[in-house]
């Protein structure tokens, strides 16, 4: 046994006890329903901030941004951009009045608004975008463990799935708070540390430049014409606006108190995404001064992993090693737990407490086999079929967010017309064409002909046609406007401090 | 012989709630006057998210375009970085906190404005 296998192994088993420790510390914060599925919504600024960024830094973020931009050179620095800038896009469209919703999860707010035919189309796309973007965790976690320790690549998705399923269903979400928000100092720290450490290596070795020093590497477009622009901005759309979609980002803002706390929240969560993300061109851009032979070797994904111990030789090197071990599997458990939340969640209030009706099943009780079905599918699939084509398939669950539930949101908040037949229609329009983008993907399509391009980043046409036909179907149907509309408006926009009556919740 | 005792009195607070004025009944109850009222806060809060979108797509939402145009600017290096890292790595971050700070400040500030609007028309009419 190495020494790299040492270390790695050691911060594995680090991270893994202190997330169980963490998680059993706060349970005894965690009592009643509420506590499970919003921590009671009490949770303040500054804790939610770093809980939020804890969960939303993937192991894309962690691992993928500095592979890309080691492979792909500045184009892939819009991946990161497009991150943090979709919280701006969440924070001015949609932050406030969703947290004065009063709904616990997606679905919900779209019962309250347009009744129980839309909630059912939404339960069902909050499963697939989350289930869709559980999967390359696990991968992830699996070829991770693969790299670092050597253990076979099921081993990894296992250890993720069961920590992420005891620390959810013992603690719900009051418990994860905490997790997460230690995870994302934790991710900071084991990102930070290197990246100075060889950044001072780097100016003691004179600082040398790219090797080839190419321009088309430092132009932030996809390669070739009109079908690079096009793909650098149906990127920049997906991400802009799919991030206010994803079920896990959403959920995470009924945690606060009120409005105003949720839009504070949003800006420190803006300033610590955008510390984070300073950090992983520092590993890609060094990378191709020293790691280059990863790119030639397809193995650009674990950069982040090796290139302390290319750079750094002995006892710094592995310690080095060790700490990025230790924040990619932070990055795997922190968002697995959000997603396991969010869609364990809405497999709780839709399905397992509609299984046995007659015996009552508690909320716990239903949420926690919610949280069981949402591991255990994507967790199956993941062990059954380590070689599916997902990785592409994550940067579309983010068009999937934005041609779907972004129209539902910003049309639901903002333009009373909308009608309960307009929306399924517009989730319809933007799921089936970013659905046959995410198909066509999965079995590896590519080519070069118009038709590839626009399927290859959907984003850019699916959005557009999704509010569209909201619009269009919406005005052709007024009669079906909602007749709590103007009420449902009120309690949307009107602040906390006004003496109103708000209704339940 | 004593006197006679004083009377019992019931000593009692202001009310623990304000009693809601005028205006927040019409918001409440879904008057016309009150519909008013919600839309202009609502067209504020609005144009103001609005603004923000535009400026975050002239600054950033634009650079793709102008990286296209102007294919030379990828050459162009500053501090020994080149430009376009250092505006995509390093620059845009401190410019989407200072878009969300502005958001924030314009957001409360016409959520209070909202709040006296109501407040004022309650006392004068009650």
């Amino acid at each position: 046994m190495s020494h790299d296998v040492v270390s790695g192994l050691v911060a594995v088993t680090v991270v893994t006890v202190a997330t169980l420790a963490i998680g059993y510390w706060g349970l005894r914060f965690s009592r009643t329903t509420s506590d499970f599925f919003v921590a009671s919504r009490t949770v303040r600024p500054r804790l939610n901030a770093s809980a939020i960024s804890g969960e939303y830094l993937s192991a894309a973020s962690f691992l993928g941004v500095a592979g890309l931009v080691l492979a792909f050179g500045a184009e892939m620095l819009w991946y990161p951009i497009g991150w943090t800038a979709g919280y701006l896009m969440l924070l001015v469209l949609v932050a406030a009045p969703l947290r004065r919703s009063g709904a616990y999860t997606l679905p919900d707010f779209a019962e309250a608004r347009l009744g129980r035919r839309v909630r059912a189309m939404c339960s069902v796309l909050v499963v697939a975008i989350g289930w869709l973007y559980l999967l390359p965790q696990f991968q992830g976690a699996g070829i991770t463990l693969h790299a670092a320790v050597g253990l076979p690549e099921w081993v990894g998705p296992a250890i993720v799935g069961l920590v992420v399923l005891a620390n959810v269903s013992a603690g719900g979400m009051r418990s994860i708070t905490f997790v997460q928000a230690f995870q994302y100092w934790l991710k900071l720290t084991a990102l930070l540390v290197p990246a100075v450490v060889v950044l001072v290596v780097w100016f003691g070795d004179g600082a040398p430049g790219v090797p080839e020093a190419d321009g088309a590497w430092s132009i932030p477009l996809a390669g070739g014409g009109w079908e690079g622009l096009y793909t650098t901005y149906s990127l920049i759309i997906a991400t802009f606006l799919g991030t206010m979609g994803l079920p896990h980002v959403v959920v995470r803002f009924y945690t606060n108190p009120d409005g105003r706390g949720a839009r504070r929240t949003t800006v420190v969560v803006l300033a610590l995404l955008g510390l984070f993300y300073l950090l992983p061109p520092v590993f890609g851009a060094l990378g191709r001064v020293y790691g280059g032979d990863l790119v030639t070797a397809g193995r650009s994904d674990v950069l982040v992993l090796e290139l302390p111990g290319v750079m750094l030789s002995g006892l710094a090197g592995e310690l080095l090693t060790g700490l990025v071990t230790a924040g990619a599997f932070a990055a795997f458990l922190s968002t697995s737990s959000g997603l396991v939340i969010a869609v364990g969640g809405v497999l709780a209030q839709d399905v397992t407490s509609r299984l046995w009706p007659r015996r009552g099943m508690d909320g716990i009780v239903a949420f926690r086999a919610g949280a069981a079905l949402a591991v255990l599918v994507p967790l199956a699939v993941a062990i059954l079929l380590p070689h599916v084509g997902v990785a592409r398939a994550v940067g579309l669950a983010f068009a999937v967010a934005a041609s779907t539930f972004c129209p539902l949101l910003v049309l639901g908040i903002w333009w009373r017309r909308l009608t309960d037949v307009g929306a399924l229609a517009g989730l319809l329009a933007g799921g089936l064409g970013c659905g046959a983008a995410v198909i066509w993907v999965l079995a590896d399509g590519t080519g070069d002909g118009v038709g590839a391009v626009l399927l290859s980043q959907p984003a850019a046409w699916s959005v557009p046609l999704a509010f569209l036909t909201m619009v269009v179907v919406s005005l052709a149907t007024s009669a079906r406007v909602p007749g709590n509309t103007r009420r449902f408006m009120v309690r949307l926009h009107t602040p906390e401090s006004i003496d109103l009556d708000r209704g339940p919740g | 012989m004593s006197e006679p005792r004083p009377q019992r009195v019931r000593v009692t607070g202001p009310p623990r709630r304000p009693v809601p004025s005028r205006r927040t009944d019409d918001i409440a109850e879904e008057t016309r006057l009150g519909a008013v009222y919600l839309s202009s806060l609502m067209s504020a809060q609005l144009a103001l998210a609005l603004r923000v979108g535009a400026v975050l797509a002239v600054l950033v939402g634009s650079l793709p375009l102008v990286f296209h145009l102007l294919p030379g600017l990828a050459r162009v290096s500053v501090l020994g970085l080149p430009l376009s890292w250092l505006v995509l790595g390093v620059l845009v971050y401190p410019v989407l906190v200072v878009l969300g700070w502005v958001y924030v400040r314009g957001a409360e500030r016409n959520e209070s404005a909202f709040a006296e609007l109501l407040d004022e028309s309650g006392q004068q009419d009650g």
